[in-house]
């Protein structure tokens, strides 16, 4: 039972745990904040009560997801210090600030618009509203910005040096730190991947009402939209996925070499699918393509990048990194993961080029039963390639939290061991482990339920229906019922389930 | 101790007042909501009078712990790690409470659950504030790392911090009723029922305020600069006047129920200067071990340079952003806004 009472173990379990969940709910609201902004635009231009509906429709199911993203970033912030205190007195000169600002700047743009885009409808001017609906998206976007700075700067760190007693990095060049090696590469990366999300999130609705048969007019202009949206974002992301690769190689040779499984120094083969022995240090693979992997990276077959076993005994990064430790490495489990982001985004881009043709192509998705299937189950693809990409960043960086990169000033770097609250004992993380899992799990069990319920409601032409607190918003059980009318009684019970 | 420390500790109290202030009330709405809400569209109108600005209000939260995480580091990991449960717990309030406010009207079958998450969600919080700020104003021991070595949890909890606690929850409580009367539908049920709380609510923070002062001036008297005693007497003074303010114009038939609100925001924004000021120039007083003070934590000046930048561009925005919501919003909630919008 080792792994109880390890507290690096049981904060990193915590943190990974938050933040791949906080990180179902991020893309989604990003994703779909552009989708509401882009039919509000709509519904402002055409003034049409369908694009009204639509819009409204799409604000309801963004929200849902938005309340479940703000909580748990809270979480976030909160647990370097609450996990992670020796962290947080070594970076806290730099990484402290985009926190701040990110709050600041981003999400006091977001959260006060938001109210408006709920409550306002009738309150405020039409172009009011419409610009509300983009400074939402906006206030995301910048929100994110903030946020891959300061992982940025864990990943390539930049702009510092060490203090004069040697336990914290202390700022000496604002921009160098805030636009460090990574910054900008993996920004495109993230908010690329977070609009893919959002467009495969809305064409699938639009796929199951075409399977259903109902709200066509709805889900073809959905279709059309999203389409053209995750056609762009999928071209885009092989340029900013190419970027982020090079990044990677140049900078963090230790994280390039797991993603490959290489512990020999070669030219990187690419690999399709394959198994990291981490005993034998092989790959086990079908098939390669001799230094596929160094081509992309550089554009030459035969770039030679050094291997585990070469970096440790460089001896460059000390005792946290030798021979001995490379026995410890997760090596597969970041050679699983970036490969599984790969393979998916090979699903998603074919999915897209399918999408958008059989849209376009005299809207025949719309009587293409398996076209609408394999978008129905396509968001599963974005959502599975950025959960993977975020462990491949994460679990690659180890053993450090702030890694020493190639450009990094010397000294800056911190082992993840070094970084705990040793103030906190195993026992209490275990609780709040199992406690943080149990509110997730039934959270999201809450989620799915009024999403699933907003998505089988489907959008109304109703002008007067209430977006959040729907009293008898359940047409079909409301018809009936004499309680109906503004009464803001309970519905009848059976009115969640019977609403197709 | 530079300048700038000096006012970034200015600012953090700012931001952590302005929290006070603005999701002071909103926690407050959400404990009453099962005592002055009996039936369901009253619980509508209660979270309708919240629903717009909550999550601007939590903002804050962020903001000020993101500038205690840049500007005073050792503060923010020795607080946060040294308060670990209590904190989760508040994270725990925050979640389900922002969940359960948004899912509500969604979801009439887990109606039952969100009402009792909502409850929850924001006592925790409201309690768990006022407990931590006892803790750092009577000290916890810290060893050399700076690391807290008491007790978890069960070690933070005494007489005087417990007080703490009661206190920030009744100032939160009288918040909540002052909002809730001055923005729900006149007359109603509703709205004489949380006017008819300002009164006692007045009185109990009173009380609790004087006791909290009394054993603060008796038996943790800090050492404090003669300039700060006079500030303190100042502020002393006003929050005794905010609370008569309310007390004397919330009566129940009250004419104005904008007035008693004020005064019930000044008491949770002075609370938190007097609270500063008494502080100053510490951050977490150690009862064993190094206090951590504005000198010994403070981030380098090139990093305050920085943040006062990006705080000179935030902060005027997002004033901006507070009048426009509340603007938009402002005034008692009509029949039409529960039901359209």
């Amino acid at each position: 039972m080792d792994f109880f009472s390890d507290p690096v173990l049981l904060s990193r379990l915590q943190f990974a745990l938050t933040a791949m969940y906080h990180f179902i709910f991020v893309p989604l609201s990003i994703g779909l904040g552009l989708i509401v902004a882009i039919f509000e635009t709509k519904y402002y231009r055409s003034g049409k009560p369908e694009d009204a509906s639509a819009s409204r429709f799409w604000i309801k199911v963004f929200t849902a997801t938005f309340a479940l993203g703000v909580a748990t970033g809270i979480t976030m912030e909160f647990s370097f210090g609450t996990n992670w205190a020796d962290y947080a007195r070594f970076v806290g000169d730099i990484f402290g600030a985009p926190l701040a600002a990110e709050a600041l700047l981003a999400f006091f743009l977001e959260s006060v618009f938001l109210g408006v885009l709920l409550f306002g409808r009738n309150k405020v001017g039409k172009k009011f509203y419409l610009v509300s609906a983009w400074l939402v998206w906006f206030g995301s976007c910048l929100s994110a910005l903030w946020i891959i700075i300061a992982n940025s700067w864990m990943q390539t760190p930049a702009g510092a040096e060490l203090s004069a007693d040697g336990t914290a990095a202390i700022l000496t060049d604002f921009f160098a730190a805030a636009f460090n090696a990574t910054t900008i590469p993996r920004y495109l990366h993230t908010v690329d991947s977070l609009l893919i999300m959002g467009a495969f999130m809305a064409l699938a609705i639009g796929a199951y009402y075409l399977k259903k048969g109902v709200h066509k007019e709805f889900a073809m202009r959905t279709v059309r939209v999203a389409s053209v949206i995750a056609l762009v974002t999928s071209c885009l992301m092989i340029v900013f996925a190419h970027q982020s690769a090079v990044v990677v190689a140049d900078e963090q040779p230790t994280k390039f070499a797991m993603m490959e499984g290489a512990y020999e120094g070669e030219a990187m083969p690419l690999y399709a699918l394959g198994w990291v022995d981490e005993e034998s240090q092989e790959v086990i693979t079908p098939f390669a393509i001799p230094g596929g992997t160094s081509f992309l990276a550089s554009g030459t077959f035969d770039k030679e990048y050094p291997g585990l076993n070469d970096l440790a005994e460089s001896g460059m990064y000390g005792d946290a990194f030798t021979k001995e430790t490379i026995d410890t490495l997760p090596v597969n489990t970041v050679f699983q993961s970036y490969h599984l982001m790969v393979i998916m985004f090979g699903l998603i881009f074919i999915t897209a080029i399918l999408a958008l043709i059989f849209t376009y192509k005299k809207g025949r998705i719309a009587s293409m039963r398996w076209l609408q299937n394999l978008v129905i189950i396509s968001p599963l693809f974005p959502f599975l390639a950025i959960q993977a990409g975020w462990v491949t960043a994460e679990i690659g960086r180890q053993p450090w939290v702030v890694y020493p990169a190639t450009s990094s000033p010397d000294g800056i770097s911190l082992a993840t061991s070094d970084a705990i609250s040793l103030s906190v004992s195993s026992p209490e993380l275990v609780i709040t482990v199992v406690l943080f899992t149990l509110i997730y799990l039934f959270l999201i069990v809450g989620w799915a339920r009024i999403v699933i319920q907003l998505i089988k409601k489907g959008p109304h032409m109703d002008e007067n229906e209430s977006l959040l607190f729907g009293f008898g918003k359940n047409k079909n059980a409301v018809e009936g019922a004499s309680a109906a009318q503004g009464s803001f009684t309970s519905q009848p019970s059976s009115s969640g389930k019977d609403s197709e | 101790m530079t300048a700038l420390g000096i006012l970034w500790f200015a600012l953090i109290a700012i931001l952590i007042a302005g929290y006070f202030v603005l999701d002071g009330f909103d926690l407050g709405s959400g404990i009453l909501s099962p005592f002055v809400a009996k039936n369901d569209k009253e619980k509508a109108i209660v979270r309708r009078a919240i629903g717009p600005v909550w999550d601007g209000n939590e903002v804050w939260l962020l903001t000020a712990g993101g500038a205690l995480f840049a500007a005073f580091a050792p503060a923010y990991a020795t607080t946060f790690s040294g308060f670990y449960l209590a904190i989760i717990l508040v994270l725990f309030g925050l979640i389900v409470r922002a969940v359960s406010l948004e899912y509500r009207s969604h979801d009439p079958k887990w109606g039952k659950i969100w009402d009792v998450l909502f409850f929850i969600g924001s006592l925790l919080p409201a309690l768990l504030f006022g407990v931590a700020i006892g803790n750092i104003y009577q000290g916890i021991p810290l060893d050399a790392n700076g690391d807290y070595t008491g007790v978890p949890l069960l070690g933070l909890i005494t007489p005087f911090t417990l007080v703490c606690g009661l206190l920030g929850l009744s100032i939160f409580l009288l918040q909540g009723a002052c909002w809730i009367a001055q923005k729900a539908p006149k007359p109603s049920d509703l709205q004489a029922r949380a006017a008819k709380l300002r009164l006692p609510l007045a009185a109990v923070v009173l009380v609790l305020f004087a006791a909290v002062t009394g054993h603060a001036l008796v038996v943790t008297q800090l050492d404090m600069e003669p300039a700060l005693e006079v500030v303190r007497w100042i502020l002393f003074a006003l929050i005794l006047v905010a609370i008569v303010v309310v007390i004397v114009k919330g009566k129940v038939q009250s004419s104005n129920d904008l007035l008693p609100f004020i005064a019930a925001s000044a008491i949770a924004f002075l609370l938190v200067a007097l609270f500063a000021a008494s502080m100053f120039p510490n951050l977490v007083v150690a009862t064993a071990g190094e206090s951590i003070t504005i000198a010994n934590a403070a981030s380098s000046d090139l990093a305050l340079t920085w943040m006062t930048i990006i705080t000179c561009i935030g902060l005027p925005l997002v004033l901006i952003y507070h009048v426009i919501i509340y603007r938009v919003f402002r005034g008692r909630i009509t029949p039409e806004d529960a039901e359209t919008y």
